[in-house]
Parts: C-alpha cells; sequence; structure tokens
C-alpha cells in the first residue's frame, strides 16, 4: 500500500476518494500531500518523523469517508482550437462532440499539475483522444481540454498537451478564495455550452 | 524602515521557507530554492528562520535604503561584496548586487524581514500562479519587519556556504523501468530552459522501453523524471504537483541547495545513496546550522 518516493515522502497508493485527507494532513511532520488518481504523495519532515511513522499512522488515517461535494456548472464556449482535429478523429461533426461532452457529469478527482487545475473523470468513451504531440508553450487560461479519458479547464495560463476544445470565463483559481480553488475533489460538474 | 527598488536584476522575487500544505490545491510548496542559504541568513542576523528575503537570481538588483538596515548576502556570491557577514548599510545607503561570480541564487536578507502581506501563511512568490506577489519590479517599496534574537555573532563553516557538483539521489519510484547506468554514468549539463519550476538537462538520453504506461501521481520535490526525449528533468520548487512521467531518482533533501545554485550550462553528476546515507546528511547539515 505503501511506496518510497524520496527521502522526505512516501506514496499511500489508495484513491483519494477512499482516503481521509484530513487525517492525513494531521499526522505529526506531515507537511504537505498531493493526491492523484489512484494515489497520494505524503511530504513530511524527515528530521521530525520517518518512513515508518508516517506509514504506521497513515494506514490508520485511511478510515474512508464520504467527502461532501458540491455541483458546478461551467458555462463553455465550444470553439477550441482543436475542436475540428478531435471531431475529425472520431469521425462525427463538431456538434456531437459538443454534445456529448456537455452532456456527461463529471467528477473531480483530484486537484494537480498546477494551482486549480482539476482532472475531471467521466469523459464519454466516445471522445477519448491522445494528447497533442507536441504540448503547447501556452495554453490560455479558461481553455477547456481533453487528453485520454480525461477532461479538465486551465485555471492559469500554462504550457498543456491537452487537445482544446472550448474556453470559459469563470474564474477557476484565486488564492484570496478559501478554498483557493472552485472546483473541489468529489465535486460534481457540468459544462453548458453557450 | 523600507528597502527601495532602484532596479530587480534579472529575476527577483520575495522568499521565506515555502507555502506547504496546499498540494490538495494543486499549488506547490515554494520558498527559499536555496532553504540552507536564506536559514544561514536569517540566523546571522537574528532573524526567525522563515524570515521573508529577496532571492536574486544571476544577476542582482540594486536596493536603496532610506534609514538604512543591517543586512546579509548567502548563497551565491556577488562580485567584489562580502557573502556570509552582516554588512552594515547606513541611512540612505544602497547596496548594488552585481552579476553572481558562482552559483546561480544569491539571498538579500535583512535584519529584521522582507514584511509583505502572507498568503496562505507565506511570504512566498509562486511564479506560476502568481501567488505571493510575483517577481519585485523597480520602484517597488518593501517594508521590513522586527528582528525576533540578537546577532548571532558566529561565523559561518565552509561545510555549509560549499556546493556540489555531483548531486546525491535516491532511486525514484519507476527506477526500474529505466537503464540506470546512463544516468549514473553520464555527465548533464543544466539547460538555459531551467527555471524554479524545473531544471532542464541535457546529455546522453536514458532509455526507457515503458514509455507512457503510467498514471499521473504525485511528484516530489527534487524528483528527477524522464519524458520521452530521455532527457531529465529535476521538479524543483515551484514544481508541478502531479505528473505522469517515469521518474528515475530523486535529488536528497541535503542536496536541494546545491541544485539551486546551479547555472545554465554547468556540468553535473548524480550520486546514488541509501535512504540513510541522505537523512545522515540532511541531519549533518542541520546540526551545522543549528550552532549558528
Amino acid at each position: 500500500m505503501f511506496r518510497y518516493a524520496s527521502d522526505q515522502s512516501l506514496f499511500l497508493d489508495r484513491a483519494p476518494g477512499d482516503t481521509n485527507l484530513e487525517a492525513l494532513a494531521r499526522i505529526p511532520g506531515v507537511v504537505n500531500l498531493h493526491p492523484a488518481y489512484q494515489s497520494t504523495l505524503i511530504v513530511f519532515d524527515p528530521l521530525v518523523t520517518t518512513h515508518e511513522a508516517v506509514q504506521l499512522l497513515a494506514e490508520e488515517a485511511t478510515s474512508s469517508m464520504a467527502a461532501p461535494h458540491s455541483r458546478h456548472e461551467i458555462p463553455i464556449h465550444y470553439d477550441g482550437p482543436d475542436l475540428e482535429v478531435v471531431a475529425r478523429l472520431h469521425g462525427m461533426p463538431a456538434e456531437n462532440v459538443i454534445a456529448l461532452h456537455a452532456g456527461a457529469e463529471y467528477r473531480v478527482a483530484f486537484l494537480g499539475f498546477v494551482p486549480g487545475f482539476a482532472y475531471l473523470s467521466g469523459l464519454p468513451a466516445a471522445l477519448h483522444t491522445p494528447r497533442l504531440a507536441t504540448p503547447r508553450k501556452v495554453v490560455p487560461a479558461g481553455s477547456l481540454g481533453i487528453a485520454g479519458d480525461q477532461t479538465g479547464v486551465y485555471p492559469l495560463s500554462t504550457p498543456g498537451g491537452w487537445q482544446l476544445i472550448g474556453r470559459t470565463t469563470v474564474e477557476l483559481f484565486n488564492a484570496v478564495n478559501t478554498p483557493m480553488s472552485l472546483l473541489q475533489p468529489g465535486d460534481l460538474v457540468r459544462f453548458i455550452p453557450v | 524602515m523600507t528597502i527601495l527598488v532602484q532596479s530587480p536584476g534579472i529575476f527577483t522575487t520575495v522568499q521565506d521557507l515555502g507555502r506547504p500544505g496546499y498540494g490538495v490545491q494543486g499549488v506547490s510548496r515554494a520558498g527559499a530554492a536555496d532553504p540552507l542559504a536564506l536559514r544561514i541568513g536569517n540566523r546571522l542576523l537574528g532573524n526567525r528562520d522563515n524570515a521573508a528575503a529577496l532571492e536574486m537570481t544571476l544577476l542582482g538588483g540594486t536596493f536603496a535604503f532610506p534609514v538604512g538596515a543591517r543586512i546579509a548576502l548567502t548563497g551565491g556570491r556577488p562580485e567584489g561584496l562580502a557573502a556570509y557577514e552582516v554588512i552594515d548599510v547606513r541611512a540612505g545607503g544602497t547596496v548594488r548586487v552585481g552579476p553572481l561570480e558562482s552559483g546561480a541564487r544569491c539571498y538579500l536578507c535583512v535584519r529584521g524581514g522582507i514584511d509583505v502581506p502572507l498568503v496562505g501563511g507565506s511570504a512566498s512568490t509562486h511564479v506560476l500562479s502568481g501567488l505571493g506577489g510575483g517577481p519585485v519590479k523597480k520602484g517597488d517599496v518593501l517594508s521590513i519587519g522586527m528582528a525576533a534574537n540578537q546577532l548571532s555573532g558566529r561565523g559561518v563553516p565552509g561545510e555549509l556556504t560549499t556546493y556540489r557538483a555531483s548531486l546525491r539521489v535516491t532511486r525514484g519510484p519507476q527506477a526500474r523501468q529505466f537503464g540506470e547506468r546512463v544516468f549514473y554514468e553520464s555527465e548533464y549539463m543544466v539547460s538555459t530552459d531551467s527555471n524554479r519550476m524545473g531544471l532542464r538537462l541535457e546529455g546522453p538520453a536514458i532509455p526507457c522501453p515503458q514509455h507512457g504506461q503510467m498514471i499521473t501521481e504525485g511528484v516530489p520535490l527534487g524528483a528527477i523524471q524522464i519524458p520521452a526525449s530521455g532527457q531529465p528533468i529535476i521538479l524543483f520548487v515551484d514544481q508541478q504537483t502531479t505528473g505522469g512521467y517515469p521518474k528515475i531518482a530523486n535529488v536528497i533533501t541535503a542536496d536541494i541547495p546545491s541544485t539551486a545554485q546551479l547555472r545554465p550550462r554547468d556540468r553535473i553528476r548524480f550520486q546514488l545513496v541509501t535512504n540513510d546515507e541522505a537523512l545522515a546528511a540532511l541531519r549533518r547539515q542541520e546540526e551545522l546550522i543549528c550552532r549558528l
């Protein structure tokens, strides 16, 4: 269940949805958590605690807890630069890409990569799409992308390799907000074409 | 008391020891790239370890002190200025930090620390998100806070001010996927395309037959990931929190300061150590710094 990561961190190989992250964060010496799909990286101060001690306490702190979640509706202009490419790839008109993407409900698996970037699961299989061969150096903030079986909105202008099918003006990350990110793990998301 | 930024240098940010605890929001810790240099400067000046300072990159700036201050320059060595000692700047005085003659990052620490509004409990700038204010600009006025203690008055041992060209690493979680010999037997050059998010390295490509088979997972500070090109990337203080590239190794915590001081075109090697050796190196560093 645990894997060594570095001299100040280890992986707990359990989906964050089945993990009590608040309890993990309270373990003495633990300073940060980086959750992802199937695991959480637990970062600790190696002058305060050890891999073994963190493991022992993390094992007990992982009782499953149904996280409260919110529902979000995010307005999207489905006019991304890769929309036509994605449509051709799947042999369907762009309207169908939009209908399929906007017809599904997504769940926030975790926030990662960059501040406020929510990895959404639930992309319809008919839209599973490879990443760009060469990532863009700059993806504008608010861009809606798909990659593999994932979809998500870039909260900040960053480099990125996902295929861009739309954009939103909704602010997804602001450091003055609590929490800083609009979308939180476990939240449900729908995209509304505008 | 204030510092007036007359020129910021190439890239200068306010940094303390960072903003841990926001990984679940996708926000990495940030903080001083060389936390050892920051802590030494703060201890010399009687500050808390976590007091904020200016982190200058390769070429420093010019700073005016209308009512004077006590400062210390630590980390990368600025040409023609004393490093690792307390400098009295008289009222109306100016400190001009030029190019660094060694190292990549020099800290201008000031007695009392730099007092900027905290975001998430930290003064640190996280460059990508702009958290904490972003790079300092010409004309910025930075407040100076209150010092916690007396000046230390102790000398800094050379062991704490010497940086390594051979970075010690522990094995990464996907090390088995790689031809590790190439990695440990080759010299790599730091690319000019390196920053607080990551250091890109150039050298012999590392073969990885199982590329693209990995599910995205968290990445620790100092993780060395190998993208399809086979050219390593060291994830650094403003890193992404998760990633999908396999990780061959991880820089040990004690060598994060040395990583911070690597300049573009520097040549480095990697030395594999055990977790126990990594911890021993960190404890040794801590023991020395606690004597200051």
